[in-house]
């Protein structure tokens, strides 16, 4: 039996579904990540699995609760820590920790070891005292994250646990996390649209778009389901007529394609194809103007699969999410 | 229990560290309570009365006599002598005179002869007051210039009213004390069963409880209680300090504070449900800040904190007889300027505790536990 099992899953707003009929199985102990752009569909999924809103059809088990018969004891196993920073700042870390203690049942004389436990794992332990208003936004994002283990809950849903923090926040909330998933053996299941973080944290991620899940893998595999082992990024001038099918007839070459004068081309043998080209250009009589080569990415694996760059999605799908418009 | 309560030392302890909220949610209403006692409860005096005497005779010296009393007397009024009517009227429209009387020429012959004689009262009628005031004390003084010169009858033949006075006399801000504290009550529901409710609501803190395992009527419990502790002792302050400024004899009494902690208890419970039904449907910051005005003067008014119920027209009458305010208010009084037993005040308080049972159950049934 899986820690998280759906099932078909799919969520209507007034005629419009944010999550279609996604079904995915996370196994006990993984660290599982759903990818995509905002709008995507990921915090409306997270929102049915904490049993936040529930799903127009299809069905899924949280440690082995269903969602919407059993919502009490899903509540009870697992530990959530939404978007939105919602730790009270006019509280002190430990004030917030005991109230979540509280609400979450834990017995009253394991209650105070907990809080410093916690407050040690996530490295705040000298603020204990001190209002949360005090803190960065990193060390609150990791107070969060205590609390949402106050209970020691199997499995850990995590709502885009980095967005909004300084490159060295994120980088410190990463390790955190990693250090209490393996103290704690814990389930996790988190949502970004950080493709290094995706990359970085997660067992396996599925990758989700306009509400569906179009590819579902550890980052080793999805990367090498895509054709070419390496994208070299590349541009001439001139370009000649006739130049993108010599591209495509070079060795090693998977896939070309042409942004504004710029040559896209997947290799399955970077340093190969980057001889040919050059010769090919010399050959021509044309320079190139530059030339890059890097290995595949998410972000290669997502324009893949979905045939858009994540990057360029984050903005205009915002506004499709009724959940994500619920945030402002 | 422990998960409810965890909800009530929460709000509990954020309201004990903004010390603003707390400023705000009693000095209103106490401000409210000094500005209107004062300002509702004295009475009219040193109006600016132009006599116009264009008759000079007898029996307009006599009158005239009469109000020289009451100016050293009660104070009502000073006369101010004007020999042209028309200069007396321009100043009277130019608001600098309240009033003008004019004694005709020919009155004190018109007197003798018993002809109609007759004195004119010219008033600013843009000004109810007054005007109620002036014709309250020139009616009478005509009265009392009309009656025949008698000596008074040792025993008295005609039947007279004696009144007799149940308690001390009551100042009006004495009168509007009750209704002060259920304001203060009110401000405190408003302030935390609204406003900081749908902030929370709105900067997603309530999904933080909502993914934990407490129950629905936990929830809602949980928040009215915190709620209700704030408004009690927000009432409390204002009916002990208020009780010292509008001076209400014996006011640290434990019995007469035990029955108005009760009062208080009620009254909260019922206000702080109520408000929670408005807004557990509502998402918008804006909602809670945009009708507190309207549910203020809605509330307030017609349960007769500063006017007597009775007075009112139909309509508002109706509201009066749902309006929690209104058996808060009575329930004060009682207690306040009567010090009356708790059986004076049952039916207020099985009112608001039903009141609050209705509400709180309404909210669980239309409370959504999910977003």
């Amino acid at each position: 039996m899986g820690a998280i099992e759906v099932e078909k899953i799919t969520k209507r707003f007034d005629g419009f579904t944010a999550v279609d009929a996604v079904s995915f199985v996370v196994e006990s102990g993984e660290v599982f990540g759903l990818l995509g752009p905002n709008g995507a569909g990921k915090s409306t999924l997270i929102r049915m699995l904490t049993t936040l809103i529930p799903p127009s059809a299809g069905n899924a088990r949280v440690s082995g609760f269903d969602i919407v018969h059993s919502a009490q004891e899903v509540r009870r196993s697992i530990g959530v820590i939404p978007q939105a920073m919602t730790s009270d700042l006019d509280l002190s870390l430990a004030e917030n920790l005991i109230i979540f203690a509280k609400l979450y049942g834990v017995p009253r004389e394991t209650r105070a070891r907990r809080v410093k436990e916690l407050l040690e794992a996530v490295e705040l332990e000298q603020w204990t005292d001190k209002p949360v208003k005090f803190l960065s936004g990193g060390m609150r994002r990791r107070l969060e994250i205590a609390r949402g283990l106050i209970h020691e809950p199997q499995v850990f849903f995590l709502d885009e646990p980095t967005t909004g923090l300084d490159p060295v926040s994120r980088v410190s909330v990463w390790e955190m996390l990693m250090k209490l998933k393996k103290e704690r053996n814990l389930t996790i299941l988190l949502t970004t649209h950080y493709m290094d973080e995706a990359d970085k944290l997660c067992d396996r991620i599925a990758i989700v778009d306009h509400g569906k899940l179009v590819a579902l893998d550890s980052p080793l595999k999805l990367k090498a389901s895509i054709p070419g082992a390496n994208i070299l990024e590349v541009s001439f001038s001139p370009v000649p007529e006739g130049w993108l099918d010599t591209l495509k007839s070079l060795p090693d070459v998977a896939r070309v394609t042409a942004v504004d004068h710029v040559f896209r081309v997947s290799s399955n043998n970077g340093p190969r194809t980057t001889v040919a080209l050059v010769e090919a250009a010399r050959g021509a009589g044309i320079s190139l103007v530059s030339l890059s080569v890097q290995s595949t990415t998410l972000d290669d694996v997502f324009m893949h699969y979905t045939g858009r760059q994540l990057r360029d999605e984050l903005q205009e799908s915002a506004v499709y999410d009724p959940s994500f418009m619920y945030k402002k | 229990m422990d998960r409810m309560w965890a909800l009530v030392e929460r709000d509990l302890r954020r309201f004990r560290r903004s010390p603003t909220l707390i400023f705000v949610s009693m000095v209103f209403p106490l401000v409210q309570l000094l500005v209107l006692g004062y300002a509702f409860g004295g009475k009219l005096k040193d109006l600016k009365v132009g006599v116009v005497d264009q008759d000079r005779g007898v029996q307009a010296v006599k009158l005239r006599e009469m109000f020289n009393a009451v100016h050293a007397n009660a104070r009502t009024f000073q006369t101010i002598d004007y020999h042209d009517e028309r200069a007396a009227v321009d100043d009277l429209r130019n608001g600098r005179l309240d009033a003008v009387l004019d004694i005709p020429p020919n009155f004190s012959r018109d007197v003798l002869e018993k002809t109609a004689p007759r004195v004119a009262l010219i008033e600013d009628n843009t000004d109810n007051f007054i005007e109620a005031t002036l014709q309250g004390v020139f009616a009478p003084l005509l009265g009392a210039y009309n009656q025949p010169a008698t000596t008074a009858a040792r025993v008295p033949t005609a039947p007279t009213l004696a009144v007799v006075e149940l308690y001390p006399y009551v100042p009006y801000i004495q009168y509007l004390l009750a209704g002060s504290t259920v304001l203060a009550i009110f401000v405190s529901a408003m302030i935390g069963g609204g406003i900081i409710y749908i902030d929370d609501k709105a900067r997603g803190l309530h999904e933080g409880y909502l993914v934990t395992p407490i129950t629905k009527f936990g929830l809602i419990f949980g928040f009215n209680l915190a709620g209700t502790i704030k408004a009690v002792i927000a009432g409390l302050v204002l009916a002990i300090f208020g009780s010292l400024i509008a001076r209400i004899p014996d006011p640290f009494s434990p019995a007469r504070l035990a029955k108005i902690a009760l009062v208080d208890l009620a009254t909260s419970l019922a206000l702080i449900s109520m408000m929670f039904l408005f807004m557990v449907r509502v998402n918008d910051p804006l909602v809670p800040r945009a009708t507190f005005g309207v549910l203020n003067t809605l509330l307030f008014f017609p349960s007769g904190a500063v006017y007597p119920a009775s007075a009112f027209p139909k309509w508002m009458r109706a509201i009066s007889i749902a309006d929690p305010f209104t058996y808060g208010v009575h329930a004060f009084k009682e207690l306040m300027l009567k010090n009356t037993s708790l059986s004076a005040v049952a039916g207020d308080l099985t009112f608001l505790f039903l009141f609050a049972a209705l509400m709180m159950a309404a909210a669980t049934a239309l409370f959504r536990r999910t977003l």
